[in-house]
């Protein structure tokens, strides 16, 4: 509960399933009981939207003290200072009802058990059967129920009501309305956390249909979101459907790398293809959602132009070589330039793990010239940022940046000038992010280049190397708020695809003697052994929610609201 | 715990052994003659004869798949059988059935198809698992090929196998 920590909460007694627990006043009963791992099945209730109590699902058995009649004694409490609780003979819904002072709830009683298997029958009664087509299967709250709380035959003899299929409600959603159970999650999600209330329900009654508004279309940014939330298969992503049975994929916790916030979530993958990522709860980044634009930008992981063996510049072209070769081309070329003759172009979107190795990088090679290329994209006032790296304030942090992309003037002016000879570029195309054009980096004497994918600059480099993308990595970042995450691997790369980090400890190998390093681990010692902030902190105790780690000023819009509706609250949050 | 067998006690005459080798031999000689005369016949002569009508009833041959009465993809591409496969012989890539094919209610069918055969274990869990009854275990046990790129059965390949099978399938029902 949110209410945690606030001072002077008022704390009642509650007896779930005849034992007595204590709850701030306030709970919502259904979140009472899930706290003490009752979990009362439900599917409209959703903790981050309003209550509008219609599934019906989460009935259970409520009671309160008897109310004496004038004249009559008030009821004796017994040794532990409880009344005694007289039952309610019809079940209220858990879901937007708060606990009370002695009150008594039932989530396994016969009462319970008889109106769940009702809600279910009425739920299944004009339901398709068509789980073996729907993307939903494996993943359905209708069918986990069914399981639990089901007939396991229908009485219904009559003919099922027809309704709309496979509707076209906006860019990335289909719609499937005999499949909808009428929850009304998504509307209230448009309306209430996306502020772009095109949903809604029309021809009430047994013929209710989900419906788009006339010439509008579920098109924000958020509308994935609705999709994560529907408890059956009435939203489908375009973008994920029917590409992958749910049971299939393995699900690895990391954060989202398209923009500075970080949001959380899951990779869903199988044999090393990424096929979705949804959002992870976590209340101090971005609640349970995410943005479409960071929840659709994984599909260059599968893609053809993905870099799979390092490259050497030979006679005729690049040629493929082994590891060893290509960084010993690297260091030879590299040691051969004097100080400040070199300059690193490291990434925000590397972790700082990576970033502390080019900085060691930066150091053997004896050169001033560090930076990052700054990205940035119109924000908007939800989740999305506009800064579009990662882990800007890794770079800061770690490589000493204050101000990202400044020095990148300075590294141009000393390539035209001949001062700068050669070129260290890890993870950044700098012809189509940074403005760079091929004549200037053609004029070099050497360049390094690591990248996931084949690119323009990649054309003018003398060594390529296939650098890992975000889901075949492990690491940490910082996020726009301060807070250290961690990215888990997912997939492995194509191919030799190497992580960063292990590319240039090799190279600092090469070039200068051995570091002690093997693992991502002993990156991240050495890092907490020379950067303050990182004191005392390993990976594994970062966490899947990660930890606050620098003060900044920055607010989170979404989260704001969210926080406002919690206190007032008509959330739970 | 040790289990004590507890030896039979022979006679004397059981201890010769010779009485039970004759009768053995007996066996043999019954066998024999009976085969001489051509009473009995013990070798079928495969391949000039093949196993085809011998084939018991419940006889799991190659896995198929099977189209319905009005040669529609019985298969909805679930991934079931996929699932269930032992020792993962099945690879399944779905597709949506586009808006203007005339089947297009069922929005899904499979786009490739492949039964490694090389790795099918003929243990008839596709066939258990199906949903749809799309996927059948024929008759056919002789499968053969000359590369491995050759013992994976694609779509085609399975259709062929698999031929025609009537009934109601649910998808099609309008009533589900």
């Amino acid at each position: 509960m949110s209410d945690e920590g606030k001072p002077a909460v008022e704390m009642v007694d509650v007896q779930i399933d005849g034992e007595w627990h204590q709850f701030p006043k306030g709970t919502r009963m259904i979140e009472a009981c899930r706290q003490v791992g009752k979990e009362v099945p439900h599917y409209c209730y959703h903790p981050k939207l309003t209550s509008p109590g219609n599934c019906r699902m989460c009935l259970v058995e409520m009671g309160m003290p008897p109310r004496p009649r004038p004249g009559e004694d008030p009821p004796e409490k017994d040794e532990n200072g409880h009344l005694p609780i007289s039952w309610i003979p019809r079940p209220v819904i858990a879901c937007a009802n708060t606990v009370a002072p002695n009150m008594g709830i039932r989530t396994d009683s016969d009462l319970t058990h008889a109106c769940r298997q009702g809600v279910m029958e009425l739920l299944l009664i004009n339901h398709p059967l068509d789980c073996p087509i729907c993307d939903q299967a494996g993943e359905c709250r209708l069918q986990e129920f069914s399981v639990e709380h089901g007939n396991g035959g229908s009485r219904f003899r009559e003919q099922k009501v027809k309704k709309p299929k496979n509707v076209d409600i906006g860019p990335r959603i289909r719609l499937d309305d005999e499949r909808c159970i009428m929850c009304s999650r998504c509307i209230r999600f448009t309306d209430e956390v996306a502020d772009d209330p095109v949903l809604g329900f029309t021809d009430r009654g047994s013929h209710t249909v989900l419906t788009v508004h006339p010439g509008q279309q579920l098109a924000n940014n958020y509308s994935l979101n609705t999709v994560d939330i529907c408890p059956v298969g009435a939203l489908t992503s375009n973008d994920f459907r029917f590409q992958m049975r749910v049971w299939f994929l393995k699900e690895d916790k990391s954060i989202c790398t398209s923009c500075g916030r970080g949001c959380n979530i899951t990779i869903g993958s199988r044999e090393d293809e990424v096929y979705r990522l949804t959002p992870r709860e976590n209340n101090e980044v971005n609640s349970a959602w995410m943005c479409d634009h960071g929840r659709l930008n994984f599909h260059y992981l599968n893609s053809e132009m993905r870099l799979t063996d390092p490259l050497v510049r030979g006679a005729e072209g690049h040629e493929t070589v082994a590891w060893g070769d290509a960084i010993q081309a690297a260091a030879d070329a590299l040691g051969r330039c004097e100080a400040n003759e070199i300059a690193l172009i490291a990434s925000g979107r590397l972790t700082n793990e990576e970033l502390f190795m080019a900085r060691r990088l930066a150091s053997v090679m004896k050169t001033e010239f560090v930076d990052i290329v700054p990205r940035s994209g119109e924000a908007d006032d939800y989740l999305l940022a506009a800064d579009r790296n990662p882990n800007t304030n890794g770079a800061k942090l770690v490589l000493g940046l204050d101000e990202p992309g400044q020095a990148l003037k300075d590294i141009r002016e000393g390539m035209a000038q001949g001062r700068i000879k050669a070129l260290v570029v890890l993870q950044e195309n700098l012809i189509d992010d940074a403005g760079f054009t091929a004549e200037e980096l053609g004029k070099l004497d050497f360049i390094l280049h690591t990248y996931p994918l084949a690119n323009p600059t990649a054309e003018t480099a003398d060594v390529v190397l296939p650098g890992a993308a975000f889901s075949e990595k492990r690491g940490s970042m910082i996020n726009l708020t301060g807070r250290l995450q961690r990215l888990n691997r997912a997939t492995d790369g194509p191919g030799q695809t190497r992580e960063v980090w292990e590319i240039v400890r090799d190279l600092i190998q090469a070039l200068g003697g051995g570091n002690g390093i093997y693992l991502i681990e002993d990156v991240f010692k050495q890092m907490a052994g020379e950067i303050a902030e990182f004191e005392g902190l390993t990976l594994s105790k970062i966490g899947d929610l990660g930890v606050p780690l620098l003060e900044t000023d920055e607010k989170i819009p979404l989260l704001e609201r969210e926080r406002e509706r919690v206190a007032k609250g008509i959330i739970v949050g | 715990m040790a289990i004590v067998v507890k030896r039979p006690k022979l006679k004397w005459w059981e201890q010769l052994y010779l009485p039970a080798i004759f009768k053995g031999l007996g066996i043999t000689l019954r066998h024999f003659i009976a085969t001489v005369r051509g009473k009995k016949k013990v070798t079928m002569q495969y391949p000039e004869e093949k196993w085809n009508d011998h084939l018991p009833e419940h006889y799991r041959g190659a896995p198929a798949l099977v189209t319905d009465e009005q040669d529609r993809e019985r298969c909805v591409a679930c991934q079931l059988c996929e699932f269930i496969c032992p020792p993962r012989a099945i690879t399944i890539k779905p597709e949506e059935i586009p808006n203007d094919d005339k089947w297009a209610k069922v929005e899904k069918r499979p786009k490739e198809f492949d039964i490694d055969m090389i790795r099918c274990i003929y243990c008839g869990l596709c066939e258990e698992v199906c949903p749809e009854q799309a996927i059948y275990l024929r008759k056919d046990y002789s499968i053969t090929g000359t590369s491995r790129a050759e013992m994976v059965h694609d779509k085609k390949r399975l259709y062929e196998i698999g031929g025609k099978r009537v009934g109601l399938v649910n998808k099609w029902n309008e009533l589900k």
